[in-house]
């Protein structure tokens, strides 16, 4: 009799059916794409652990983050999303527009959400055709809108001519047809200067640019490619304020090589800069000094540590409203989907999170899967070495943005079969 | 004691020329296709099918596609990626244009296609051999990735230059697109693997593989006991070109199901499957296979492993992984620089004398 109570509460101590809420992170640690990939990797992981070590997970239910290397690369990717999608994955960030291609059609089939915050197929903002894909709170349209606001905002725009110096991949050419569009709406030149993976080599391209002296030069560029091209346009003297990345060309690791040089490039932004939130305090507090920070620990408060906090507390969030909805705390992938599509960002709950004004105010909806495409321009400090914010938040040009949306999701869903439609 | 000859007699010219004179090797390669065929779509799930099988089986008809020209014909080719991109963007093109037909049909001309451009990119060989070919074949290894990425005809206008398969189905079952049963995708891969076998196996046995082998063993020689080294060349280009094409077009069609040629077709795919038939063998069939599945399996396994069973940080077990494939690969050219395929001749030396070696 003994023995057998023994048993059980050993099998109960060992057994692994406990529940939880897993979170994979695909993340690159490795190759051309890990300066970057390295601190949202930590930051997603760090909001978790910070959830488990200070409140005991989210509803009571602690949350599981499996890490799964990818290396930017797709076949690692679909392999990473096969192996942890038995696992009761609830959310794939995967953090690469290439992954995200492959894997839109993969979770719809399976009913996983997914979300690519500021990156990804920029029209999954149309929910009536991607059901299971989110963007919120801003998209790579959004993004090239806002740079061409900024130039716009800083004096006339007709008759300038700008550079787009991109990523030759999925990700780079996102942006190509907005720009043609609003170059068409505004009268400006726009000139494409594609950079291969992974961009180590951007000296013919820096050579063209000065040559053909573009007043503002564009960039989406990712990984090593950041760098290399700031520190190429320091060479050739491109004035740095003529130079702004979208947010993913916006790292400290991206401008500290080129020194003081970098000093006055600017980058645009979907949240907010710096770590001066109270939610640092808990972060050092809980999972710094008690050394389960992910990764090396050195990243906490930069640019993109930030950002995969950011989508960590979104998805935190989302787990939230969908326990709410479903009155369940140990959720299913369908009933995060739910939680996702039913988000909503208010001042106060950031505010409450430990994070005041850090990112914009947004509601999900079956309709707007993307929230509302704020951004911001952020600008480099060299002297300081900090990002400091030089616009408010402010909207992109909708009327081009949405209708460009509506074309190409409407031709996704010809193209897949998809019916469009809220349920 | 089971593997011998002896006891095994021919009576016929059929039999004295079949592929696998051994019994034993004959019923092993039944017991192989019957486990293939009849055992493994029933257990197989995503994962294993995502992961591990369906990977193997379309880098085994890329690498018997490269080992027929550089094992069998000796003529290096570091194009392997720009041409599998070839048979990729041509079956899209097919099956975007023509959805009503059968990718059966569809895969097959994709391959077509594809010897058509290698058999082009082929044409210098006749002038210039070893290295320079080597280089030339790099040349069309950039070259055909820029002309994806620069033609947007190739992938159909898409914002994003991505080409993705629509779901097509075979006899009423989904192969591509992401909806795939698991099975539908490992036993689609798995009949073209082993109609593709088949040829090559038949081909390098006959008067054309003899020829081959001719020209890669001494080119002179070979032309001066009256093989012509034009049509040698060319026909090992075409049947090459025709087999990576259609591993190209099982790779974006039926595994990847979105492709992006810079990333998926890059020139890290052409060393890949170089690697593959180096360390699995030249100029064979079963090295093909072997090295196909060493380069595929390893990384799952070491990732596994290292990741799954010891809890190693992601980071350190990827590079980990770079270290001791590399390593290996350095290893198996010291030890063994012709492959898998001999570590497996030598085996079966030593089954014939098994258990009285003298």
């Amino acid at each position: 009799m003994k023995l057998t109570t023994m048993t059980i509460a050993a099998v109960m101590a060992a057994s692994p059916v406990m529940a939880d809420l897993v979170f994979p992170s695909l993340s690159y640690r490795t190759g051309p794409y890990a300066a970057n990939g390295i601190p949202f990797a930590d930051g997603y992981e760090d909001y978790f652990t910070l959830l488990n070590e200070r409140d005991g997970g989210i509803g009571g239910v602690p949350a599981r983050v499996i890490e799964c290397e990818t290396g930017y690369n797709t076949e690692k990717g679909v392999e990473c999303y096969e192996a942890t999608k038995g696992e009761g994955a609830l959310i794939y960030q995967p953090l690469s527009t290439g992954i995200t291609y492959q894997l839109i059609p993969k979770v719809t089939a399976d009913g996983i959400p997914m979300h690519t915050m500021g990156y990804g197929r920029t029209s999954a903002k149309n929910g009536e055709v991607f059901s299971n894909v989110f963007n919120y709170p801003a998209n790579y349209w959004d993004g090239a809108s806002h740079a061409i606001n900024h130039i716009q905002s800083l004096g006339d725009i007709s008759g300038k001519k700008i550079a787009l110096v991109y990523h030759n991949s999925a990700y780079g050419k996102e942006p190509i047809r907005t720009l043609e569009e609003l170059s068409k709406k505004h009268d400006f030149e726009l000139m494409l200067v594609p950079v291969d993976h992974p961009g180590q080599e951007q000296k013919s391209q820096w050579l063209q640019i000065r040559r053909e002296k573009p007043d503002n030069v564009i960039m989406y560029g990712w990984g090593v490619m950041n760098q290399v091209a700031i520190q190429e346009a320091a060479n050739i003297r491109y004035p740095m304020e003529n130079f702004i990345g979208i947010w993913w060309s916006g790292s400290e690791n991206d401008v500290l090589p080129a020194g003081d040089k970098a000093n006055g490039y600017k980058a645009l932004t979907f949240h907010n800069v710096g770590d001066d939130y109270p939610i640092f305090d808990d972060l050092r507090k809980y999972v710094v000094d008690a050394g389960k920070a992910a990764g090396a620990g050195d990243q906490v408060g930069t640019a993109l540590y930030n950002r995969g906090m950011y989508a960590a507390m979104l998805a935190a969030e989302a787990t939230k409203t969908a326990q709410s909805i479903h009155g369940v705390s140990d959720i299913t992938p369908a009933m995060m989907r739910d939680g996702m599509e039913a988000l909503e960002i208010t001042e106060a709950k950031m505010a409450e999170i430990g994070l005041p004004g850090f990112g914009p105010e947004f509601k999900v909806s079956c309709e707007n899967h993307g929230g509302n495409g704020l951004g911001a321009v952020a600008q480099w400090d060299a002297s300081a070495s900090e990002w400091k914010l030089i616009t408010g938040f402010e909207g992109s040009d909708q009327e081009v943005v949405q209708k460009l949306i509506e074309e190409d999701s409407a031709a996704f869903a010809a193209e897949s079969g998809i019916e469009a439609g809220c349920s | 004691m089971f593997y011998r000859e002896a006891g095994d007699f021919s009576t016929t010219y059929p039999q004295d020329s079949q592929t696998f004179p051994i019994k034993f090797d004959r019923y092993r390669y039944y017991v192989v296709l019957a486990v293939a065929f009849g055992i493994i779509p029933f257990i197989i799930n995503d994962y294993w099918a995502n992961a591990v099988m369906v990977p193997f089986l379309i880098y085994a008809i890329a690498a018997i596609g490269l080992n027929i020209l550089t094992g069998y014909c000796g003529q290096v080719s570091l194009g392997t990626g720009a041409f599998m991109a070839v048979g990729a963007y041509s079956c899209y093109k097919l099956m975007t244009a023509f959805p009503e037909i059968s990718m059966l049909i569809h895969i097959p001309l994709a391959g077509l296609v594809t010897a058509a451009v290698v058999t082009l990119f082929g044409l210098p060989s006749l002038r210039i051999k070893g290295f320079y070919l080597a280089v030339a074949t790099l040349a069309a290894q950039f070259f055909l990735v820029w002309l994806f990425n620069k033609v947007p005809w190739f992938y159909n206008y898409s914002a994003s230059g991505q080409i993705s398969a629509p779901e097509r189905s075979v006899f009423g079952i989904i192969i591509t697109g992401p909806n795939t049963e698991a099975w539908a995708k490992y036993l689609i891969c798995l009949v073209f693997v082993t109609i593709c076998a088949i040829i090559a196996r038949n081909l390098t046995r006959g008067s054309v593989g003899r020829r081959w082998m001719a020209i890669r063993d001494m080119d002179i020689a070979a032309e001066i006991i009256g093989v012509n080294p034009m049509s040698a060349k060319l026909t090992a280009f075409m049947v090459s070109g025709f087999f990576v094409g259609i591993s190209g077009a099982l790779f974006f069609a039926v595994y990847l199901g979105a492709a992006e040629v810079g990333e998926s077709f890059g020139i890290d795919k052409s060393f890949l499957v170089l690697f593959m038939i180096i360390i699995g063998g030249l100029g064979s069939i079963f090295g093909s296979f072997a090295g196909a599945a060493f380069m595929v399996l390893l990384p799952v396994f070491l990732k596994n492993v290292l990741v799954g069973g010891l809890g190693w940080p992601t980071d350190l077990a990827a590079h980990l992984q770079l270290v001791i494939v590399g390593g290996l690969i350095v290893a198996f050219l010291i030890v063994e620089p012709h492959g898998l395929a001999q570590l497996w001749r030598l085996a079966k030396e030593k089954l014939r004398l098994w258990p009285f070696p003298h």
